[in-house]
């Protein structure tokens, strides 16, 4: 492979899409995760779940890759959306965008800067305490011990805590209908972009990214909702 | 000419004028009135043309040839679409009963980086040979013709390298795709020859060069809108894309560095 390979036009594409499905993937572990928040209302099962992610090594250097991928992901929608402005330096003064495709197909750049915008209010509200809570005293979490004398971070104390404020509620499920747009369109446009298209297999993919597109965002508003609502 | 359902249109168009690529060009609205509903596209243009000679004005620049959707010429972006409100025609094969009597109608010149305006409506497209010429071609025994079936090509395989070779180099995809982006056209090009047996000769080098010529003329980068394949006048699929960016990678995984 050449050093171009990064440098083209489809290179810098793959990267996108690559950096995309990986933190797709990311999205599945985590959303089963806290989706334990249903299944044990004294928050033990999440929060033992939560232990587990954050203390197991592969998971540590994973997350690290994570941010890695988030942040490669980011610098390249940067480059590629400064590049396709100035390849059109003069725009048209009427375009029929409707007529030839999906508003959210066109909006990538817009939906995840709100992610991004999202994202640091999410990592501020909940990595921030739980990986760093300990250092230079930000936000600190109750600790809670459960059978076997293991010191647990009571995260989900914090999470009834964060969503008491109705408006971080409002946020997070604006965040969360950015990501079901972003994804929409995302899913199956980064099959197309390293080449996976077929025609036995593309309706099949497109049918299971408008599925995890609906779902998990659903899913993962539902949350901050239900413990409003259960915990007024 | 006849006079279609009878119906006569008069229209309001504002239209891009710009003396040469380095002018800055603005909107000119004219009054064209009569016009019939069996007319082409072009052919209002025509009249409007005839108009403003007869005024003693300049007639606006606009490119066409075989006016019958073969050439590819006709690029005009109508009320926010490349070649007007129906898909899957070019310019001149679009009829003026698709208007009503009354209506505004905006006609602008393909906007991208890659083809500059070189008067009022008319582009220079010539981009789009630098691409085809850096790689889009195959390589032929000189001698006698060779018996034409004697190269067994899967009929699944020929329809696609015919689909991909139905592209006019119209443009109308650069022009719909909100990035510029040229990838409909290019994979069409790589997608015909990648295909056929003929094509395997530079199959690899074929891509690298077509696909690095592409970036070289500052079209955008690709997103998956769709826009292009939906506004193509020759139905080209995405089904490209997805092939040239395989065909890419894969040249790419097994070139060795020159
Ligand atoms: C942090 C903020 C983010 C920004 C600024 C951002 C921006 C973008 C942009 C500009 C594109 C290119 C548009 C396109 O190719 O259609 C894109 C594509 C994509 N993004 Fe994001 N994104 C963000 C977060 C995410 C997250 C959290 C995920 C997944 C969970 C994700 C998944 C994808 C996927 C799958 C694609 C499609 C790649 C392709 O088309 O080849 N993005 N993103
Ligand atoms: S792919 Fe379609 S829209 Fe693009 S140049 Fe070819 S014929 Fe025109
Ligand atoms: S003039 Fe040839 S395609 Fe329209």
């Amino acid at each position: 492979m050449s050093k171009g390979f990064l440098k083209s036009s489809i290179g810098k594409k793959m990267v996108m899409g690559l950096t995309g499905l990986f933190l797709i993937s990311f999205l599945a572990v985590h959303c089963f995760v806290n989706a334990l928040i249903f299944f044990d209302q004294t928050g033990e099962l999440f929060n033992q779940g939560a232990h587990f992610m954050g203390t197991n090594w592969i998971i540590r250097a994973m997350e690290v890759v994570l941010f890695a991928g988030l942040l490669t992901h980011i610098f390249q929608s940067l480059i590629l959306t400064l590049e396709n402005k100035k390849a059109r330096p003069v725009g048209y003064a009427k375009i029929d965008g409707a007529a030839n495709s999906r508003w959210y197909s066109r909006s990538m750049g817009l939906l995840g800067t709100l992610l991004l915008l999202f994202l640091i209010m999410h990592i501020y509200h909940f990595w921030t305490p739980s990986r760093l809570g300990g250092i230079a005293n930000i936000k600190p979490l109750e600790e809670i011990t459960y059978s076997g004398n293991v010191v647990y971070h009571n995260l989900y104390a914090e999470m009834i805590n964060v969503f008491h404020n109705p408006v971080a509620v409002v946020l997070y499920v604006l965040g969360c209908i950015s990501l079901a747009y972003h994804l929409l369109h995302g899913f199956q446009s980064a099959f197309q972009t390293i080449g996976l298209n077929h025609k036995k297999y593309t309706p099949a993919i497109k049918t299971l990214g408008a599925v995890f597109a609906i779902l998990v965002p659903l899913i993962f508003a539902s949350m901050p909702v239900y413990l409003y609502i259960a915990y007024k | 000419m006849g006079s279609g359902n009878g119906q006569m249109l008069n229209l309001t168009l504002k239209v891009w004028r710009q003396k040469n690529g380095k002018a800055k060009g603005s909107f000119e609205t004219h009054q064209v009135s009569g016009i019939s509903t069996d007319m082409s596209f072009l052919e209002m243009f025509d009249v409007l043309n005839e108009k403003l000679i007869h005024e003693g004005k300049e007639p606006i620049a606009f490119d066409h040839d075989c006016r019958e959707g073969i050439c590819g010429m006709c690029s005009m972006y109508i009320n926010g679409r490349p070649h007007g409100p129906k898909g899957g025609i070019t310019t001149c094969q679009l009829h003026m009963r698709s208007f009503k009597n009354g209506d505004t109608i905006i006609v602008e010149p393909w906007r991208s980086a890659a083809f500059p305006v070189i008067k009022d409506l008319v582009v220079d497209r010539s981009a789009f040979d630098r691409i085809i010429a850096s790689g889009g071609y195959v390589s032929v025994n000189t001698g006698n013709a060779k018996d034409a079936n004697n190269i067994l090509i899967p009929k699944t395989a020929a329809d696609a390298a015919f689909d991909a070779a139905a592209c006019i180099g119209c443009g109308a995809c650069v022009a719909a795709c909100k990035n510029a982006s040229a990838m409909l056209f290019v994979s069409a090009k790589v997608s015909q020859l990648a295909l056929l047996p003929q094509g395997q000769v530079e199959r690899k080098e074929r891509v690298l060069k077509m696909v690095s010529q592409m970036d070289e003329e500052g079209f955008g980068n690709c997103t998956n809108t769709g826009a292009c394949e939906a506004e193509c006048p020759k139905g080209i699929s995405l089904e490209n894309i997805a092939r040239m960016n395989r065909e890419f990678l894969g040249a790419e995984l097994t070139t060795a560095k020159k």
